[in-house]
């Protein structure tokens, strides 16, 4: 009993698993990433109150701090496909570290354009040259540097394999980036702005900035994996199991059929 | 092993060396970028003192840039290249080899002239000796990324600015320390900490990126 039970983690990294897995999951993330948003936006907006020095302009923060997270955490993430499709030429971690680098790049944007429409109001500039936004700014070259190299290759195989280094060469250096600027800004001037952690928090606060980010880890999942689904039906679209998923979408609002063994037996003889 | 290498590094600083316009072009990016900057902004001495340091810095930085563009491309384009990869040494050890000619050919001239242009821009003292020794630390490291990028760059479209994107950023560590270096000699502060990091980031990246490179030369050969 057990033993069937188990769950065969490998058996996703075959594309047309991971194509059909991607269809049974995407659904309930995108529900839950709306779910949580509305419920993060509303404690953010109406149950949190306002800051004691910032007002209101302080609640900016509940979008800003979760893409300023995801934008990190989605390098990682990207650099772990990275690793395990140069170690173990596993195709599809490089379709997943591909379809994750345009919502990280997407996250890190919005967390700079966030924190400078926060910080027009508490710090009465649009930009300032802290540690933190300029090793973020650096944060969104190399994932624009990751998706340009990405796509300068004519053999996408090839290209994967140049970009899948890059993004480990560029986890290894991203802390050296991050302390080298950090001690640059320290030293280079006293900061008369700086972003001061908030000393405690109001729970209904942090109560909206945990949903917030679930929302934004949810969303960031669904649409990573559904471009990720997207990716692998075109890099393989001459094979039949994609035409046959193909055909099957195509067939309006039919819903996405298991593939079966007797279906494929039935095109087949279609064919 | 040795012996390999002193041949490989002999054949390619002579290669670069013979095509004298190389490097005279490199050289002369490099006080001509040095040179923009006192015409965009202004010759007062005062300010041209301020910025001497990052100036000469950026121009290094964007000159070892614009010679990294050739670092494998002429081998890789009649087939040198692929014959490197095949001799029984390492191919880590051939591209450390090639980045160490590529920068006794075209680094170590900018090292030798900067104390000139530190001194057109207004640094004194000694702060032109520290100059030169923070490029000496530092143009290796700025080598040894830039090999990474035009080894990842080999045989694709539009390489040279897709480089620049590429490494720039990983440039970033490496030019707050040197120009850092220099600032804090002018402002009387330490800067033997700068240039501990400095060798820190030298001795990470001497072992290491040529590893990279390799991997990145073997992408481009398959």
């Amino acid at each position: 009993m057990t033993r069937k039970r188990r769950i065969s983690w490998f058996k996703f990294a075959s594309p047309p698993a991971f194509v059909a897995l991607v269809d049974r999951l995407a659904p309930w993330l995108w529900a839950g990433a709306v779910l949580l948003a509305v419920a993060g936006l509303y404690v953010g907006f109406f149950v949190a109150p306002p800051d004691y020095q910032q007002g209101n302009s302080y609640r900016i923060m509940f979008l800003h701090v979760p893409a300023a997270w995801m934008g990190m955490f989605l390098y990682l993430l990207m650099a772990v496909y990275a690793i395990i499709h140069l170690s173990w030429r596993v195709r599809l971690a490089d379709v997943m570290a591909r379809s994750l680098a345009p919502t990280g790049a997407l996250m890190t944007a919005l967390s700079l354009w966030t924190g400078s429409l926060w910080g027009a109001p508490t710090w009465g500039t649009y930009w300032v040259w802290d540690a933190r936004l300029t090793s973020t700014l650096l944060l969104l070259f190399l994932f624009l540097g990751y998706l340009a190299l990405h796509a300068s290759a004519s053999d996408r195989e090839k290209g994967g394999r140049a970009a899948s280094l890059l993004a480990v060469v560029g986890v290894v250096n991203v802390p050296i980036i991050y302390f080298s600027v950090k001690w640059w800004n320290t030293l280079h001037q006293g900061m008369s702005v700086t972003p001061t952690d908030a000393p405690s928090m109001a729970p209904s606060m942090f109560a909206a900035l945990m949903l917030m980010t679930a929302a934004c880890w949810l969303y960031a999942a669904a649409i990573g994996l559904r471009r990720a689904q997207v990716e692998a039906l075109e890099r393989e679209v001459d094979s039949e199991w994609a035409q046959r998923m193909a055909g099957s979408t195509e067939g309006a609002e039919a819903p996405v059929p298991e593939p079966g063994a007797g279906r494929m037996a039935d095109e087949r003889g279609q064919g | 092993m040795g012996r390999a290498l002193w041949t490989l590094l002999r054949r390619d600083v002579s290669l670069i060396v013979t095509r004298r316009q190389d490097v005279l072009t490199v050289v002369a990016f490099f006080v001509i970028v040095i040179t923009l900057f006192p015409l965009a902004v202004g010759p007062e001495p005062e300010i041209l003192r301020e910025l001497a340091p990052g100036a000469v810095w950026v121009a290094a930085a964007l000159a070892s840039l614009l010679s990294l563009d050739r670092l494998f491309a002429d081998d890789w384009r009649d087939g040198t290249l692929e014959q490197l990869a095949l001799v029984p040494q390492p191919l880590a050890l051939v591209a450390l080899a090639k980045v160490l000619a590529h920068w006794l050919a075209l680094g170590l001239p900018l090292v030798l002239l900067s104390p000139m242009l530190g001194y057109s821009l207004g640094l004194r003292g000694a702060e032109l000796l520290v100059l030169p020794a923070s490029l000496a630390l530092g143009t290796p490291v700025l080598g040894l990324l830039g090999g990474i990028g035009a080894a990842l760059t080999l045989g694709v479209r539009g390489g040279g600015a897709l480089m620049a994107l590429l490494i720039l950023p990983l440039f970033v560590p490496v030019l707050i320390l040197g120009s850092g270096a220099v600032s804090q000699v002018m402002h009387g502060g330490d800067f033997l900490s700068h240039f501990y990091l400095l060798g820190a980031l030298l001795a990470v990246a001497v072992p290491l990126a040529p590893l990279a490179v390799a991997a990145a030369l073997r992408i481009a050969l398959d």
